[in-house]
């Protein structure tokens, strides 16, 4: 395994550079953004490598939870701020993180526990970086349907009513709106399992190659990864849309809109 | 034996600038209501269709709103909103039970529900909102300006439907409408709406009609 110095990362980091004062010359406004999102992967990896390196040491399961935690209401905070139309209030940051709770610790247990196998089962090598992958990849899934149903429900205002009108209950009304939601925040999974190999090299196998492991010891890990992700993703979209419908209407079967936060 | 309850109790009904307003309406009684737009007509017909929160409650043959379920009570009061709205590729996808009144009858070919939803003219999709709306066999019906975009030809269609279908079923009719001579030949009562509230009005012409 080639060992990466900071002079390494430095001279990556010139690309980054290059390509800001490219973007500047071609008057776009993007160049400001791409510098500070650049230094934030720096800060916060290198933070969290310190961060992993004192909880390997330290693998208790008070922290192995406490860090679990963290990262789920960031993971939460994140999927509230990608929602244009989100719900208001402490709904808005509820519906998905718990639904991102309910997916993606379940699914990282089961995991751990069944598959993997280790003792004790939270150890955090592996605990944390399969919570990380889940919650990532829920996160977005999560975010994305919801957008899509917020949204939904909003421009179809007319259609639900209309349908509500003639005597349909809530969810049938919505049905059709649920179900591209849904599909929406599958697509992406769905996508990255079809291409697998063929057109993309997933990052975790890449990393795990560079880093000097077997492929096919990596192509495995990298199988397991994908399919536990796809069924967070599935269970925590599906949870996040059901929620969320729910909640767009009250006791009386009324659509709700004013629940929903104008952008 | 006591009185049976009317068919259509308001009592103290309140919602954003209506009410609290109470009323009782009659089997079979057309009532049409007017006035300026922003006055809350929409939202009195909203309110009772269940389609808004509201305070007060509306009862039908003495049973509250709120003992009966959102989906069925809609089923019963049913509204016809101003636009109608199609969401399914073809007509006839929109129709579930079968017609109180026939299509001939309104001057549409039975054809029409294979047709795609986006052929109709407004004429057409106005009368088949109504009888969309009508093959639920709604109680009450309340009519948002049913004919407000509609030749004359159409408009007595609309109106000749509404009256069969008044008679048939007993239903109570509430139709907001802006045109006296409209309100003279349906009306069995006329209210304008002014500071949120319902003023009972006599009907103008109506000595004529008769």
């Amino acid at each position: 395994m080639v060992e990466l110095s900071v002079a390494d990362l430095a001279i990556a980091a010139t690309l980054v550079l290059l390509l800001a004062l490219l973007s500047i010359r071609l008057r776009s406004n993007i160049s400001q953004q791409l510098i500070i999102a650049a230094m934030r992967t720096a800060v916060q990896l290198t933070l969290v490598g310190l961060v992993l390196k004192v909880l390997f040491a330290n693998a208790s399961f008070g922290w192995v939870m406490l860090m679990a935690l963290i990262m789920l209401l960031v993971a939460g905070r994140e999927v509230m701020a990608r929602q244009e139309r989100r719900f208001k209030g402490w709904l808005g940051y509820a519906v998905g993180t718990f639904s991102m709770f309910l997916s993606s610790f379940a699914v990282t247990i089961f995991a751990l526990v069944v598959i993997l196998g280790e003792n004790p089962w939270y150890t955090p090598q592996y605990a944390i970086p399969l919570l990380g992958m889940l919650l990532g990849n829920t996160m977005n899934g999560i975010a994305i349907a919801m957008d899509r149903l917020t949204h939904s429900a909003w421009e179809q205002r007319a259609v639900i009513e209309a349908r509500l009108m003639l005597g349909e209950r809530w969810d049938q009304a919505i049905a059709e709106y649920r179900r591209q939601a849904i599909r929406s925040g599958m697509i992406p999974i769905i996508n990255a399992m079809a291409a697998a190999g063929i057109v993309s090299l997933p990052g975790m196998m890449t990393g795990q190659i560079l880093a000097g492991a077997a492929p096919v010891e990596a192509v495995k890990y990298q199988i397991l990864i994908m399919f536990l992700i796809s069924a967070g993703t599935g269970l925590g979209t599906l949870a996040a849309v059901s929620i969320g419908s729910k909640q767009l209407f009250d006791e009386r079967q009324r659509l709700c809109l004013d629940r929903l936060r104008q952008p | 034996m006591s009185k049976p309850p009317p068919l259509l109790q308001i009592n103290q009904l309140q919602r954003l600038m209506i009410g609290p307003l109470s009323l009782q309406v009659e089997a079979g009684d057309c009532l049409c209501i007017s006035g300026p737009s922003g006055s809350g007509k929409s939202q009195l017909l909203r309110a009772l269709a269940d389609l808004d929160p509201h305070t007060g409650e509306a009862c039908l043959q003495g049973v509250p709103a709120s003992n009966i379920p959102a989906e069925v009570w809609r089923t019963r009061v049913g509204l016809l909103p101003p636009e109608s709205v199609w969401w399914l590729p073809r007509v006839g996808d929109h129709f579930h039970g079968d017609l109180p009144v026939s299509l001939e009858h309104i001057g549409l070919s039975a054809a029409i529900l294979a047709q795609p939803v986006g052929q109709l003219s407004s004429g057409e999709k106005q009368r088949l909102a109504l009888m969309r709306l009508l093959s639920n066999r709604p109680q009450v019906l309340l009519l948002d300006e049913p004919t407000a975009n509609l030749d004359p030809e159409n408009t007595r269609r609309i109106e000749a439907v509404i009256d069969e279908y008044r008679r048939a079923q007993q239903a109570v009719i509430i139709w907001v409408s802006h045109d006296p001579a409209q309100i003279a030949r349906v009306a069995d009562r006329y209210f304008t709406v002014s500071d949120g509230l319902l003023e009972e009005q006599t009907i103008e012409g109506r000595q004529w009609l008769n």
